[in-house]
């Protein structure tokens, strides 16, 4: 047993707290932080790694230290030896706690630094928390078992990693002891990995390791087994890697988080450094609306300071009144970030719920909440093999390539040239979930190109040209529930009284211009959002434009709502119950929904999720569809849309 | 220029709480700051004037005072109060005398509950806020290990540790749903020494308790318990005697064991700690008390 250094090393941290404890809290100020994240399965020895690193940081104290001799020779898996794995399993307990697959954060430092770990299980459904973990880590240390070589999850965990935008990787092989430190093992996995690294991010710095965690090989100083390795071991290296250089060197950027106004004489922008340095005097650019000013002072309870520099909690004050608000981002004058509202980006889907292409999301980066369109994917990418596959959507843990549409433009950095300001979250809008991750690659430039065409003849000409209000009058209801049958007879009223109308029909439309949709959640998302567009279109033609469409999520008819003039768009329900609907079966299709042979029909095996403030609903139950039409005909006229 | 890149872990600690904090102001409508007056809290509050500076913090502070609360306690808590300007609400059950619920007959559990968890819930509702920061942090215990830095509660105030959002970057995301409350915990990355550290580095303010010297004390169940006021029960056996004894938690008085020592100034009490066997908690009575676990409190709404 090798642990007589260790202890050694634990009583001589005692000893100098007893004895100079001025020594140690001074040295203990002056120490940096790094985060970083532990990769590898249970049986990779990441627990044994992680006990081992508390271990030999002297973080274990006589007693504990006592606890655990105990609990090995009890319960341990290593004989009368030292079970690491208990330091961490023990304080974990996951089993008891339910909690089994989420991050858990670790802390322990050294002379040097203070180190949190965040550790994560490496099976592929929980992707997303690897991804959550890796999300703040400045370094990843990715273990491979000696014995196993590079597997399909060390490839999943360095692609994750390094799309995440770590740069540094350690790939610690592990359990030398068990292939008794045969060097050609150890040179055969790093030239494995190095050939599957080609298809990673270029500026990646890996440091290969061979360690034994349960042992101590290579963790602080090599033991003499494997004196044919010449690089760093493992803790010195985490004790010294750079990782912080690269964000003062590039050009400045603060999210404003919070605008800071005591009183009338002061106005200061709160927000913490992204990347760069700020100094009183430098000229800044407010993004997206381009406004320049310079820095006045840097304040701080503290007083003010000479310089900001990236990650610190600062507030700004300008010479100029401009305008700047939550959201927006401060930038170095002459090196201001991109603006646009279209984007490619990467998406990591964490919703157990598909994505749904042209559904709306929140989109949130820095400080900064927008509404998002996300189209549909352009191709998965297989985590394992890096391949990709096309498809419509993502599922939970899926990773894709996708465009998205804002509602308006932001500022922001590519995610590869800048991790604090190129990523983002998706938010769900109704369940307030976060549902997805993404990393912003690039601007399309079909948005700072393709500018709205003026056009000299407008929508109120075009109404007033038939002297009429335009409105979209959006029929919703189960299948059968009389729909079309309603719409039809309001539209040959309409017409008699001398109104221009068009009728939207599902069916019809699902013929030409929505052929290629079936009826799975995301088709019927894209089904809804066409026909929105279309008869956008109509309303801005002059149309009273009636759509009879089963429309049966809430989020859909929403957004329909929404992409109409405030006023336009009248939602009438047309409310029929299941059973009822189901009865008539004009079309015999429950009958075959029931019989399985429609696959998610709504009301049957897919949600219908009824309005919940209808401009108008109908009861096809009482009332006939003549007397529905009416019903609608004396609602338009009451609210102007038609005169009596 | 690398002398700016090195931030120590003490000032990235600091900047991270105070990007909470601001986070939560600019995006909750009504939050508030659980204020225990220990040293955590301390720290917290110390923050929150960093973080909004040099307007003051924009939000109350609330403090769940069970009446069994040290004396010296509450005379920092009303100073440090007027000190700074700061609003104030003390939240506190006043059924309980008529319940006849105190720290000597009440079960540890049951009075955790009606003079520490409900009042805490009640206060939250009346007000009506949205969010409320706390000073827990992932080392303390290892529940917390994996709750979030934004730890979300149903209307009832419960934690579902099952149901909890991914946490990216530094990028929050506050939306809530009707009726529920976000938790939220700036100091998630902190350890005891940090706290400690941070204490000593800033000079921040600790109620005297913390800092050993002479209290009436008398020895029961294995605690050393201070005799803060008349209303402390003595039994026939009991001997008060004077001790030179700290505290290295604060909870009501009667249930709150202290330490011999001599440790009077921050450097001693941070050696004290780092040298002590057991646990931050151990000199604390009611986390130990019956079966119900640190999880199942806070499921219930402890913070």
């Amino acid at each position: 047993m090798a642990d007589a250094a260790p202890n050694e090393a634990i009583y001589q941290t005692e000893r100098l707290i007893a004895d100079d404890i001025d020594a140690y809290l001074h040295r203990h100020q002056q120490k940096s932080m790094l985060r970083f994240i532990t990769c590898g399965s249970v049986d990779d020895g990441k627990s044994t790694l992680i006990g081992r690193l508390l271990y030999d940081s002297k973080m274990i104290f006589t007693d504990q230290m006592e606890a655990l001799e105990r609990d090995s020779k009890k319960v341990g898996t290593q004989g009368d030896s030292i079970d690491f794995a208990l330091l961490v399993d023990g304080l974990a307990a996951e089993r008891e706690q339910g909690i089994t697959i989420d991050v858990a954060y670790r802390f322990f430092s050294t002379d040097k630094r203070k180190f949190i770990v965040a550790d994560t299980p490496g099976h592929e459904q929980y992707t997303r928390n690897m991804a959550t973990g890796a999300s703040t880590a400045d370094v990843a240390i990715l273990l491979i078992d000696a014995r196993q070589g590079v597997l399909v999850q060390t490839r999943r965990h360095a692609f994750i990693v390094s799309s995440l935008g770590i740069k540094k990787i350690v790939l610690a092989v592990n359990k030398m002891d068990l292939v008794n430190y045969d060097q050609a093992a150890f040179d055969k996995i790093v030239a494995d990995f190095s050939a599957f690294a080609k298809n990673l991010p270029a500026d990646l710095d890996i440091q290969a390791i061979p360690i034994s965690a349960l042992e101590g090989d290579n963790i602080l100083e090599g033991r003499g087994n494997t004196d044919w390795y010449e690089g760093p071991k493992l803790m010195p290296y985490l004790e010294t890697v750079e990782v912080e250089d690269a964000r003062e060197d590039r050009p400045f950027r603060m999210p404003v988080q919070w605008v800071n106004r005591p009183n009338l004489d002061f106005r200061g922008f709160s927000g913490q450094v992204a990347t760069g340095v700020l100094r009183p005097g430098d000229a800044i650019k407010v993004m997206p609306s381009g406004r320049e000013s310079k820095v006045k002072d840097i304040v701080t309870m503290d007083g003010s300071l000479p310089a900001a520099a990236p990650g610190q909690s600062v507030t700004i004050t300008l010479d100029d009144e401009i305008d700047c608000s939550r959201g927006d981002v401060i930038c170095a004058a002459g090196n201001p970030a991109e603006v646009s509202d279209q984007f490619q980006a990467r998406i990591l889907w964490m919703s157990d719920q598909a994505m749904l292409p042209g559904r709306k999301y929140l989109l949130k980066i820095g400080a900064k909440t927008v509404t998002a369109t996300v189209n549909a994917p352009k191709h998965t990418i297989d985590v394992n093999t890096l391949e990709e596959k096309p498809a419509k959507t993502l599922d939970l843990n899926e990773v894709g390539v996708t465009t998205l549409s804002l509602d308006q433009r932001i500022a922001f950095d590519p995610y590869s040239v800048s991790r604090e300001t190129g990523g983002f979250i998706l938010i769900d809008r109704l369940s307030n979930d976060t549902v997805g991750m993404g990393l912003l690659d690039f601007a399309l430039r079909r948005a700072s190109n393709i500018h709205w065409q003026a056009l000299d003849i407008d929508r109120t000409v075009h109404a007033d040209q038939k002297g009429q209000k335009p409105a979209v009058l959006w029929f919703t209801g189960l299948s059968g529930s009389g729909k079309s049958t309603i719409a039809n007879a309001l539209q040959k009223k309409l017409v008699a009284a001398g109104r221009h109308t068009y009728l939207l029909d599902g069916d019809n439309v699902r013929h030409g211009l929505n052929r290629d949709l079936g009826f799975t959640d995301a088709d019927r998302v894209e089904n809804i959002r066409r026909v929105s567009e279309v008869s956008k279109l109509m309303a801005d033609a002059g149309l009273i434009t009636l759509v009879s469409f089963i429309s049966p999520f809430r989020s859909e008819r929403r957004m329909a709502r929404n992409m109409m003039q405030d006023g336009e768009f009248v939602e009438i329900h047309v409310d029929t119950p299941l059973a009822v609907a189901e009865e008539r079966d004009v079309k015999g299709l429950y009958k075959k929904a029931r019989a399985g042979e429609i696959k998610n029909f709504t009301g049957i095996d897919s949600p219908y999720e009824p309005p919940l403030q209808p401009e108008i609903s109908i009861n096809t139950v009482e009332q006939t569809a003549e007397n529905a039409a009416d019903a609608i005909l004396e609602w338009l006229q009451s609210n102007g849309f038609i005169q009596a | 220029m690398s002398d700016l890149s090195r931030l120590t872990h003490l000032d990235r600690l600091e900047a991270e709480a105070i990007h909470i904090m601001r986070e939560v102001v600019a995006e909750a409508s009504n939050p508030v700051m659980l204020y225990s007056v220990g040293k955590d809290s301390s720290v917290m509050l110390h923050l929150a004037r960093k973080a909004f500076y040099p307007s003051p913090p924009p939000f109350p502070f609330l403090h769940v005072a069970s009446g069994w609360d040290f004396e010296a306690l509450l005379e920092h808590r009303d100073r440090t109060v007027r000190d700074y300007g700061l609003e104030l609400i003390v939240a506190q059950n006043e059924d309980a005398d008529a319940l006849g619920i105190n720290p000597f007959d009440t079960g540890s559990a049951l009075y955790s509950q009606t003079m520490l968890t409900d009042p805490l819930k009640q206060a939250l509702t009346e007000h009506g806020f949205d969010a409320a920061f706390g000073g827990g942090r992932r080392d303390e215990e290892k529940a917390r290990a994996k709750e979030r830095v934004f730890s979300f509660r149903t209307a009832s105030h419960n934690w579902d540790p099952k149901n909890q959002r991914p946490e990216l970057w530094n990028i929050y995301n506050a939306r809530k749903n009707k009726g529920e409350s976000i938790r939220v915990f700036p100091l998630s990355n902190w350890t005891e020494l940090d706290i400690w550290q941070y204490i000593l580095k800033e000079d921040i303010d600790i109620v005297p308790l913390y800092r050993a010297a002479v209290r009436p004390t008398v020895e029961r169940d294995g605690l050393l318990l201070m005799v803060d006021d008349a209303r402390f029960r003595l039994e026939p056996t009991d001997q008060v005697v004077d001790r030179n004894i700290r505290f290295r938690t604060l909870g009501c008085y009667p249930l709150t064991g202290a330490v011999e020592s001599d440790a009077s100034d921050l450097t001693q009490i941070i050696q004290e700690m780092l040298l002590a066997t057991g646990s931050e908690r151990q000199g604390r009575a009611i986390d130990k008390g019956e079966s119900a676990s640190m999880e199942d409190k806070k499921k219930e709404g402890y913070f």
